[in-house]
Parts: structure tokens; C-alpha cells; sequence
């Protein structure tokens, strides 16, 4: 009798955690925006969108939503329209499983394939102008709206992978993402406060790059921080990554784009 | 090359305006070297000029101090209607404008 009850209560808890979510104590609490481990200057340069230099992005991005490319002679606004109508809130959902391929895609990946298979036109590449302005000019349509990506059965396999990846200790340093963003963050690495490592507000312009870069390049450049061996753009290690990453930020306001040190 | 400019839409005779530009340029500082070693020349936008009703109130000399994605704030008085003209020329020659009407009232 004990013992079935206790099967009950367990099949009870299994059925009440949505499949492949995490425990509460896999989120920081509470949520903090990379933004707000910043100092006074890089706010105000986020917030003010003439000095903020991302948005001369989002400007390049509506320019070459309204232009015609490739094959086809279609612009983006030939199917899509308005930007500021089909596009909102669309950022939030990423990265979420292409129906196509049964693979997990991210914003970046949505627009190549688009310009690849609806425009017919060259394709764009990774941290290129082009690809980074679409990005953030679709980005920017869901601007202070809450990151809700779905994280079901279909791509359980990915979220546990992108969670695996979080804790496993990698590279020289012998550090995961989870060692400095979730039990560390608030502290000062160097003259860096750790943030919380939320991607909320990609691509981001940051200062050291000076330019603006993908979610993905801030991977690679956390890889390098590490010591790890270093993954190409789009692999599916990073995808995974991304949708684990914005499951811990789901509810957070989208912010592209962002500004960082 | 893209650039975003702040211009108040109507100003008052004698009162200052301020005009905010920025433009996507790499500011290339000629120290950097790119992954064979090789150099990037140096390629900056080394002269901007803004002209109001033809007339220059405001020019910048810029140099490989200056970081990329240049953003100028500087103020001029409101004096007639007409148009600001913003003109800059880097050191691969590359031009690029800007045009932006001003009305003035009283």
C-alpha cells in the first residue's frame, strides 16, 4: 500500500513538471538582465536609441527588409509586410524546432534559410552586416515583450543536451557556464561583474567588439575565456545551448538591441 | 554606410538646437593586423562637415583615436528654415550624406 502510494505521489510530480523543465533551482533568482550588471554609461547608451549604436543595425536591417534580393526578385516585405505587425513577438519563440528538418533553429538560421529557399538569393554568412541587421531588425519588432520559447517533448533531447552542456566542465580553466553565471553571478571577475548570461538582448552591440555579434560569437568567446576547444557558428552544441539558455530567461523582456562592455 | 541623425522638428528663432548623428563606419585605426598577420589599413572618416542653409557650422577632423560607429552631439542656433546637410569622406574615399529639413518659427 505505502509503496503505491509513493508511486502515485512520484507519477503525480512527473506529471505535474512539464517534460525536460529543469528544477527552480536551475534559474538564478532573481533574474537579473545582463544589462543591469553594467555601469550608469553603458545603460544610458542601451536605452538611448540615437547613441546606441545597434540601432544603426536595425536601421541596415529595415533598409534590406524592403529590398529585393536573389532569383526571385522578392524582398522580405513581399511576403512578410510590415515588419512592426508580422514580426512581433516572433523573437521571443526562438529557437524552436524547424518543421522542415526536425532540427532546432535560431532567428539567425530562420533568415538564411528563407533568403535561401524563398528568395532564391545568395546566402548570408554568419556575423556578417547583412545577416546581423535582419536579425536585429526582426529582434527589435519584440522589443520589452517576454522571452517564451516551448520547451516540450519534441525537443526534449535538445534542452537536455543544451543543459548537459551548461554543467560539464570544459577547457583548460576546467569551468562550465554554471560555475560563473548561476552560482556566481553579482561577483566581480576581474574588473567584470559576472552577469546571470541571459540572451535576451542579441545580437548585442559590445564595446570590446566594436560592432555588434550574434548570442553564438559570445559563446565562442566564453569558449575561448575557457580555454575549450572551440565550436563553428550553427553547430548543433550551440543551438542546444541557445534553447537551454532561453528556457533560464523565459519570461525576461526581449532588449535588442543590447549594449555590453 | 548608414546613419542615424536627431534633429528637433521645429525650433524657435535664436534658441540652440542639438544635432545627434551617428554613422555605422569600423574606424579602422591602421595598428591592427588581421589573422595571417597581414596590416589593415588604417580607414577612418577623417573629415565631417554639417552645413545649415549652405551655410558650415560645424565640422569634425576625426582620427584613429576615434572609436568605431562615430556618434556626434554639437548644437547650432535656429536662425532660417532650411535644410542641414551632412557631409563625410573616409580614407578609402567612401562619401556619405545625410539631409535633414528645419523649420523655424517667431
Amino acid at each position: 500500500m505505502t509503496l503505491t502510494l509513493r508511486a502515485c505521489a512520484l507519477l503525480a510530480a512527473g506529471l505535474c513538471h512539464p517534460v525536460g523543465a529543469a528544477p527552480p533551482s536551475d534559474r538564478p533568482q532573481p533574474l537579473k538582465s545582463g544589462v543591469e550588471f553594467t555601469g550608469p554609461d553603458v545603460r544610458a547608451l542601451q536605452q538611448d536609441d540615437i547613441a546606441n549604436p545597434g540601432m544603426l543595425w536595425v536601421e541596415h536591417g529595415a533598409q534590406l527588409w524592403r529590398e529585393a534580393a536573389g532569383a526571385q526578385g522578392k524582398s522580405c516585405e513581399s511576403c512578410h509586410g510590415d515588419a512592426s505587425a508580422s514580426m512581433r513577438g516572433v523573437a521571443t519563440r526562438y529557437p524552436l524546432l524547424d518543421p522542415g528538418s526536425a532540427r532546432l533553429i535560431n532567428l539567425e538560421g530562420r533568415i538564411m534559410q528563407c533568403r535561401e529557399r524563398r528568395q532564391r538569393a545568395e546566402p548570408l554568412r554568419y556575423e556578417s552586416d547583412e545577416l546581423l541587421a535582419l536579425t536585429a531588425f526582426v529582434a527589435t519588432q519584440s522589443r520589452g515583450m517576454p522571452k517564451d520559447v516551448k520547451v516540450d517533448w519534441q525537443v526534449r533531447r535538445n534542452f537536455e543536451a543544451g543543459r548537459a552542456l551548461y554543467y560539464r566542465r570544459i577547457g583548460q580553466m576546467n569551468l562550465a557556464c554554471v560555475n560563473c553565471h548561476q552560482e556566481n553571478w553579482g561577483k566581480q571577475l576581474g574588473p567584470e561583474t559576472i552577469s546571470q548570461g541571459h540572451g535576451v538582448a542579441y545580437p548585442i552591440y559590445r564595446l570590446e567588439w566594436q560592432t555588434l555579434g550574434s548570442l553564438q560569437r559570445r559563446f565562442r568567446s566564453c569558449l575561448s575565456g575557457v580555454r575549450a576547444e572551440m565550436l563553428p557558428y550553427g553547430s548543433p552544441e550551440f543551438l542546444d545551448l541557445e534553447l537551454y539558455l532561453a528556457w533560464r530567461a523565459q519570461g525576461m523582456p526581449v532588449e535588442t538591441p543590447g549594449v555590453r562592455r | 554606410m548608414t546613419a542615424r541623425v536627431q534633429v528637433p522638428r521645429a525650433a524657435r528663432r535664436g534658441q540652440p538646437v542639438e544635432i545627434r548623428i551617428a554613422i555605422q563606419h569600423p574606424m579602422e585605426t591602421g595598428f591592427r593586423r588581421d589573422d595571417a598577420g597581414r596590416e589593415i589599413p588604417k580607414n577612418v572618416i577623417n573629415r565631417f562637415v554639417c552645413r545649415y542653409d549652405g551655410v558650415e557650422v560645424f565640422r569634425a577632423e576625426m582620427g584613429s583615436g576615434v572609436a568605431a560607429n562615430p556618434y556626434l552631439d554639437f548644437y547650432t542656433l535656429a536662425d532660417v528654415s532650411g535644410e542641414l546637410v551632412f557631409d563625410w569622406v573616409d580614407d578609402e574615399g567612401k562619401t556619405g550624406s545625410e539631409r535633414v529639413p528645419l523649420v523655424v518659427s517667431g
